[in-house]
């Protein structure tokens, strides 16, 4: 193991899929920065999500469609990126509502298809004549997450990044109003800027410092079955799912009703996964009748953090960098890393108007915000 | 109070059916449990996952059965039937009021804890041919016997190449092996006592076979096996497994640098077994419920690392580890990705060691990376060699993979809840069903924000 870094320009709290993005774009400015994980780099969210990658809402929607196609390329490790997507219904008021939500990306400049019942077969042999139609994405796509969040690493590492595992934050040090250092049980690493991308149970190493970060744990599940023959476009879900197929042919999807579980500074405990994959397997079958007989092999849980609102934080205080992207973190990262960088360096994001992601909407936000949603654990 | 009506909380249904005692395994132990549980008056269910659908089997679910059974492993009744002749006891359980469910396993064990409050009850998820349903119990014994450790070589992909544990069920409970001529690898009790049992069965056996220089059963077993002129290769290891279609014809072994090649249709790996509770290991820490009875109680054991390092020093780094996913001890030591994916340089420089650099190796990291053990098999062929190579590589200690629900591959439509509550489907959303979050940033603080239509419900992530 690599020796504990005494200090770095900037440390991220946080080897999650915003962390570490962050942290490489950091890297390919030059900057000095080390990346510290309680666990394992991509452990929580970040390595058992869905994939997707097509985040129109998002203010940093342009910036994730210019970089994922090159960033194999940019990172010099695989993430299995795949352009597209298509969403196949069975049911009528649900394949209107997509058909609407083609239009809005289509009137925002990005070309989607609407697709009948014969075409949507004919893109998607898995299904039959139970699915009503569809849409075709030109855009967007999906990555495997936890190759991606490793590829994150590799890169930063080749940049001169430092990552180190198993290392909580235990608190940030500060002086004259900034922080000064992150301490661990391993001691204390000296930084001149921190940026916290510690996911859910981030509000337990800002509170004390001041920056109330209100976010709070869910968990969502997933299921995985043995291999299909590949379908010429995987990013296929729809039926109540989100997911795809992956380059190996497993059908991956989730999607349904969430936990909200709490967390502690430790992190919540998502695992196990419930028996509700008897109703996404129920889904899958639905949506891929050809596919019905494959056997699921696995399950997974994972930890979603949300915000009151449900949209990302991206925030500068002083020289502290606040980042979630709640729930939808993953497609975004390659411009969450960015805009990130550019906070820290900049103080400001270069490329994309974010300043209605800032820490300021929550100045009036009750203290019971969770139970007034029914989000409480 | 507010409700999300997107919280699961409320939304599963209670059991189907509830028992005193769900049994889970029709071994001895666990049909033994289920006689004394019924004759004290308690309502017990025992099931057991044998006969095994011919195409798990297949798959070397739930043991190693190496594609060694006769046509008779394809004819269910004829499979029930023998398992009632191996084990009489199943009779008297029956009688004993035992409500008694074969080719039913057991996939997933579901309790309430830190992380999950929402189950009405504790559950556990079954499933036969047709279909999967969830059962409660008051007390749960877990009886699920011993699996086989088992190794792969050159060749081990073969028909032919099978576990010990595997090879005692295809012989005595289902009267379906097809074996005629076998080497036996290992040499603890286990090994010694396969061997005498192939003999009485009138199996030839052509030796067994021990890496180390002594062997490690008991002299008196050993005494048997002499006696029953099996002969005993120690300090000797496999090179290969050739053969042809129908599987193994014959083993090239190396002693002393000198390669031995013996005629054999089987390969019984027969170095150790390990408690088959992938059904807890997935679930999480035992509780007061549930207690665990036979095999599956006793701890395992193997010589595994020995032979693990002994295959490894002279097998080429293209020998496959992992079946399902085509992965070579190159790749997995190298922490490569799989290779319908193009190695870039980078890549290519990428190690284990590299990896360390970061921290301790995680047995579940290397496979998500890999993809060592993430197959059809769920990981039963390769996760013990897997942990083997990679502590022998990393000189650390490294545990292997964990397991996921469902512990047995069961098809989509099987595992599918046909019959879930009408609240499931109604509180049913592609994510969260925050409706703030997918408003559109450009309209977020104007008066088209709130406009009815989208961002709603249902939208992808
Ligand atoms: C099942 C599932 C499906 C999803 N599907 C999608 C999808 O299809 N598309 C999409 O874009 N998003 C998806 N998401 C959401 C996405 O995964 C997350 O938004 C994203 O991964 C969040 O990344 P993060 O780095 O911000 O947080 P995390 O992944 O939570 O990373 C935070 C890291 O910080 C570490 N940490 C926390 N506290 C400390 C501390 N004190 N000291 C040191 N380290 C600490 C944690 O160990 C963790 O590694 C999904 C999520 C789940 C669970």
């Amino acid at each position: 193991m690599s020796e504990f870094p005494a200090s770095g320009s900037v440390v991220v709290v946080g080897a999650g899929v915003t962390g570490l993005s962050a942290a490489w774009w950091l890297a390919r400015s030059g900057i000095d920065v080390v990346v510290i994980d309680k666990g394992i780099v991509g452990w929580e969210a970040s390595g058992r999500n869905g994939g997707g990658a097509s985040h129109y809402q998002s203010p940093l929607f342009a910036e994730e469609q210019r970089l994922w196609p090159q960033m194999d390329e940019l990172l010099g490790y695989p993430t299995e990126y795949q352009r597209e997507r298509i969403i196949i219904q069975r049911d009528p008021a649900l394949l209107e509502h997509y058909r609407a939500v083609g239009r809005i990306c289509t009137a925002m400049g990005y070309r989607v298809d609407d697709l009948d019942s014969a075409q949507a077969q004919a893109m998607v042999p898995l299904t039959d004549g139970t699915c009503l139609g569809g849409i075709h994405l030109r855009f967007g796509g999906h990555a495997n997450p936890q190759r991606t969040v490793q590829s994150y690493a590799w890169a930063l590492h080749d940049l001169g990044g430092r990552i180190v595992q198993h290392c909580p934050a235990t608190g940030l040090a500060t002086a004259g109003g900034r922080v000064i250092g992150v301490d661990t049980p391993r001691g204390r690493i000296a930084c001149d800027a921190v940026v916290v991308a510690a996911g859910p149970q981030a509000n337990a190493l800002l509170a004390p410092i001041g920056i109330d970060f209100p976010v709070t744990a869910a968990r969502a599940e997933m299921i995985v079955t043995e291999p299909a023959p590949l379908m010429a476009i995987g990013g296929v879900d729809g039926n109540g799912l989100y997911g795809r197929q992956t380059l190996r042919g497993n059908l991956a999807f989730g999607g349904g009703p969430h936990e909200w579980i709490g967390t502690t500074p430790d992190g919540a405990a998502a695992r196990p996964a419930s028996p509700l994959i008897r109703s996404l397997a129920r889904r899958v079958a639905e949506m891929f009748p050809r596919a019905a007989h494959l056997n699921v092999i696995r399950s997974w849980a994972g930890i979603v953090e949300n915000t009151p609102d449900g949209r990302p934080i991206l925030d500068r205080v002083g020289n502290v960098t606040v980042a979630t992207m709640s729930g939808v973190g993953f497609g975004l990262s390659p411009a969450s890393g960015h805009a990130i960088r550019d906070l820290v360096v900049d103080g400001a994001c270069s490329f994309a108007d974010i300043a209605k992601l800032g820490l300021a909407r929550f100045a009036t936000l009750e203290p019971d915000w969770r139970e007034q949603r029914g989000w409480a654990a | 109070m507010t409700v999300d009506i997107h919280d699961l909380t409320g939304k599963f249904a209670p059991p189907e059916t509830r028992y005193d005692i769900v049994i889970v395994g029709a071994g001895a132990a666990g049909t033994a449990a289920a006689i004394a549980a019924a004759h004290g008056g308690l309502g017990v269910l025992l099931v057991d996952e044998n006969p095994v659908p011919p195409g798990m089997m297949g798959t070397d679910v739930p043991l190693y059965y190496g594609g060694r059974m006769t046509a008779a492993a394809a004819n269910p009744g004829r499979m029930v039937e023998a398992i009632f002749a191996a084990n009489p006891q199943l009779e008297v359980a029956f009688d004993a009021g035992v409500e008694v469910l074969l080719g039913t396993c057991a996939w997933g064990l579901y309790r309430n804890g830190p992380a999950m409050k929402t189950l009405p009850e504790p559950m556990l998820g079954l499933a036969d041919a047709t279909r999967a349903w969830m059962v409660g119990y008051g007390a749960l014994i877990v009886a699920t016997g011993a699996r086989d450790v088992v190794l792969g070589f050159p060749g081990w992909d073969r028909p032919g190449v099978m576990g010990a544990q595997a090879f005692h069920a295809l012989l005595t409970r289902y009267a379906a092996l097809a074996t005629r001529r076998m080497l036996i690898f290992g040499s603890d009790s286990l090994a010694l006592e396969t061997a005498l049992l192939a003999h009485r069965h009138g199996i030839d056996v052509a030796g067994i076979v021990e890496v180390a220089d002594a062997v490690r059963g008991p002299s008196g077993l050993l005494a048997h096996v002499t006696t029953a002129g099996i002969a005993v290769l120690t300090g000797t290891v496999i090179v290969r497994a050739d053969g042809g279609i129908d599987g193994v014809e014959r083993a090239v072994l190396r002693r002393d640098g000198v390669d031995i090649t013996i005629d054999c249709d089987t390969i019984c790996l027969a170095i150790g077994t390990e408690p088959a509770t992938e059904l807890l290991d997935a679930s999480g820490p035992v509780d007061a419920t549930i207690r665990l009875v036979g095999d599956c109680a006793l701890p395992g054991g193997s010589a595994a690392a020995g032979w693990s390092r002994a295959i490894a020093a002279i097998a080429p780094p293209e020998t496959i580890v992992c079946q399902c996913e085509d992965v070579t001890r190159a790749d997995l030591i190298g922490v490569q990705p799989p290779r319908y994916l193009d190695r870039s340089v980078a890549i290519a420089a990428r190690s284990l060691a590299t990896l360390g650099h970061d921290g301790p190796v995680d047995p579940d990291q290397i496979k998500r990376l890999t993809r060592a053990g993430m197959g059809a098999c769920q990981g039963r062929r390769c996760r013990t060699q897997v942990a083997c190579l990679l502590a022998d590589a990393s000189g650390t200690a490294v545990a292997p993979a964990t397991y996921r629900a469902p512990v047995r591959p069961i098809p989509l439509k099987l595992l599918a809840d046909w019959d879930e509550p009408a609240a499931m489907a109604t509180g049913w959303d592609v994510w969260f069903g925050i409706p703030t979050q997918w408003t559109p940033y450009d309209t977020i603080g104007t008066a088209d924000e709130h406009a009815p239509g989208l961002g709603g419900g249902n939208m992808h992530v």
